[in-house]
């Protein structure tokens, strides 16, 4: 079995908004940094397994709108996540799919039809430079994936060693159901949860709301029927968990994500359930989104489950 | 006779995937120590399944792997660590100067922060430059730290709508509180000056500046100096 290495990903448009991601970095909560990483990492994970990668490989994701990208040696590479529409030389490739993209060959993305991101994953991984042990940049200080930034036109990525065997692979179509876009978040409730009125806490989760514009890695900004927390007290700055909902003295409510703050001063009404957290990671600006009150014992069941599907070995097909 | 540690600490819940201590709901020297001396002891002897740590004024959050861990088995696990609390020393404080160019371009808050205290942009200069601050924690970004307390005569309250953009090195007021803004970051603070120092070096093993624990103070400089500094 022979090895491929030295292959290249050239840039011939970056898309809207294009880094490379794996699953983050942990452990540094004492700095103040966040983890960072695929903001849909089941789509990552899935991608990754497509083309027999570890899950935890670097890949790339694109958001609202894809780019081009050229593979002058060829590649082995599967696309997850939202349809963006993709192509390769012209003609339509489907998506949850490992497939062979000969040298020279360009994949064009095009604008999403679902939801917020889509992910390109490469057979061998992207390699960059780790910083603390990820790939994953972290675009606000700038700090690891590709130079710490989105990628440009012009950028040329470097694809992992491989081997060179390898069988096609598929994600089974009803197996990808299990992962499929839901506009209910289902929550828990937060460390501040008391902090809000019982009329506060039923029109949260009985009414809908909006992402906002101003929405990002960082936070989703919602729109709606204020619930905001009963007034007068003042909150001590603690540390947020990675879907934290806060809600500002305005009572609008902000969903803390993957390059989030790592500490904050805003009371928190919930969390999103670890099981949903990927579907924030899906959530366009202008989405309609619910949500919906969990047991923690029920947070704890819904991940157990979702982890078991996706370890399932029906999962894919070869 | 001081009560037993594990008294004071209260255990919340915070997503399915994290749990946050509590040592009271204030910030006080008592509860930011009992805090390191947590941190500490986690650092010394990690607990399998624990993700991250993320120190506060008065609360630890623990995140943890939620397939290998429940809340009531790693609270079980945290108070054994409580009860020994007491017994985990605290290494003497760093003590580190944070070069500042106040005012001008640098301070763009200064005179107004002055004229809300009635007193010249000098005084607030010296008295900021006046106390020593502890880094009850770092948070928000990588290598912030938050320093307390400001004299009670300089505490000022956040400008009320943020700016978009504050350049990275600034120095700011909010309350009784002052920190840098270590990137160009949006933020709420009151500028009064800046620093050329870097407060987050990824390239370097210590990766930032401050760290929990340590005692700084500012010492104001020209801006030739900056400039000097900037340069090295």
């Amino acid at each position: 079995m022979s090895a491929i290495a030295g292959h290249t990903i050239q840039v011939q448009t970056p898309g809207l908004l294009t880094t490379v991601q794996d699953l983050g970095r942990d452990g540094l909560g004492p700095i103040g940094v966040s983890p960072s990483g695929a903001a849909d990492p089941i789509a990552l994970r899935l991608g990754n397994r497509l083309v027999a990668n570890a899950e935890s490989a670097a890949g790339l994701e694109m958001t609202l709108t894809g780019g081009t990208f050229v593979f002058p040696e060829g590649a082995i590479v599967a696309l997850t996540g939202s349809d963006f529409g993709a192509t390769l030389d012209g003609a339509a490739v489907e998506m949850w799919t490992s497939t062979e993209v000969r040298p020279g060959q360009a994949r064009c993305l095009g604008a999403t039809r679902s939801g917020a991101r889509c992910y390109l994953c490469v057979r061998g991984g992207i390699e960059v430079t780790p910083f603390l042990d990820s790939a994953s940049t972290h675009l606000l200080t700038g700090l690891g994936g590709f130079e710490g930034r989105a990628l440009r036109k012009g950028d040329v990525l470097h694809i992992g060693p491989a081997a060179s065997s390898f069988g096609k692979r598929s994600i089974a179509p009803q197996a990808a159901q299990h992962f499929s876009l839901r506009n209910v978040l289902r929550f828990t409730a937060g460390p501040q949860a008391d902090w809000f009125s019982e009329a506060s806490m039923r029109s949260f989760c009985e009414s809908s709301f909006r992402v906002g514009e101003q929405s990002n890695r960082m936070g989703l900004r919602l729109e709606g029927a204020p619930v905001p927390p009963t007034s007068g007290r003042q909150m001590t700055t603690e540390g947020v968990s990675l879907g934290a909902i806060q809600v500002p003295p305005g009572g609008l409510p902000i969903i803390l994500f993957i390059d989030q703050q790592t500490t904050g001063g805003y009371p928190k009404i919930g969390n999103v359930i670890s099981a949903d957290l990927h579907r924030v990671g899906q959530l366009r600006p202008r989405d309609e989104i619910r949500f919906e009150r969990v047991t923690f014992e029920a947070a704890r069941s819904l991940l157990v489950e979702q982890e078991r599907a996706l370890r399932s070995g029906e999962l894919l097909a070869e | 006779m001081p009560a037993p540690v594990t008294e004071g600490a209260r255990f919340q819940a915070a997503s399915d995937q994290s749990l946050l201590v509590y040592f009271g709901d204030a910030i006080s020297l008592d509860a930011h120590e009992r805090v390191r001396r947590l941190l500490l002891s986690l650092d010394s002897r990690p607990v399998v399944g624990i993700r991250n740590l993320h120190p506060a004024y008065c609360s630890l959050l623990v995140d943890f792997d939620a397939l290998r861990l429940s809340h009531g088995e790693l609270e079980a696990i945290l108070r054994e660590y409580l009860e020994r609390l007491d017994a985990v020393p605290l290494p003497s404080p760093r003590e580190l100067e944070i070069p500042t160019c106040y005012g001008g371009e640098f301070g763009p808050d200064l005179d107004e922060v002055a004229a809300l205290h009635g007193m010249t942009p000098d005084r607030v200069i010296e008295l900021h430059a006046s106390v020593t601050y502890l880094v009850y924690f770092l948070g928000f970004v990588p290598g912030f730290a938050y320093l307390g307390e400001l004299p009670a005569t300089l505490a000022t309250p956040r400008l009320a709508a943020p700016r978009r953009s504050v350049p990275a090195g600034s120095v700011g007021i909010a309350g009784n509180q002052t920190g840098v803004y270590p990137f160009a970051t949006p933020g709420g603070w009151r500028l009064i000056g800046r620093t050329p120092i870097a407060m987050f070096r990824p390239d370097r093993g210590d990766m930032s500046f401050l760290s929990i624990g340590d005692r700084v103070r500012f010492t104001p400089i020209s801006a030739a100096r900056f400039a000097e500094l900037q340069n090295q």
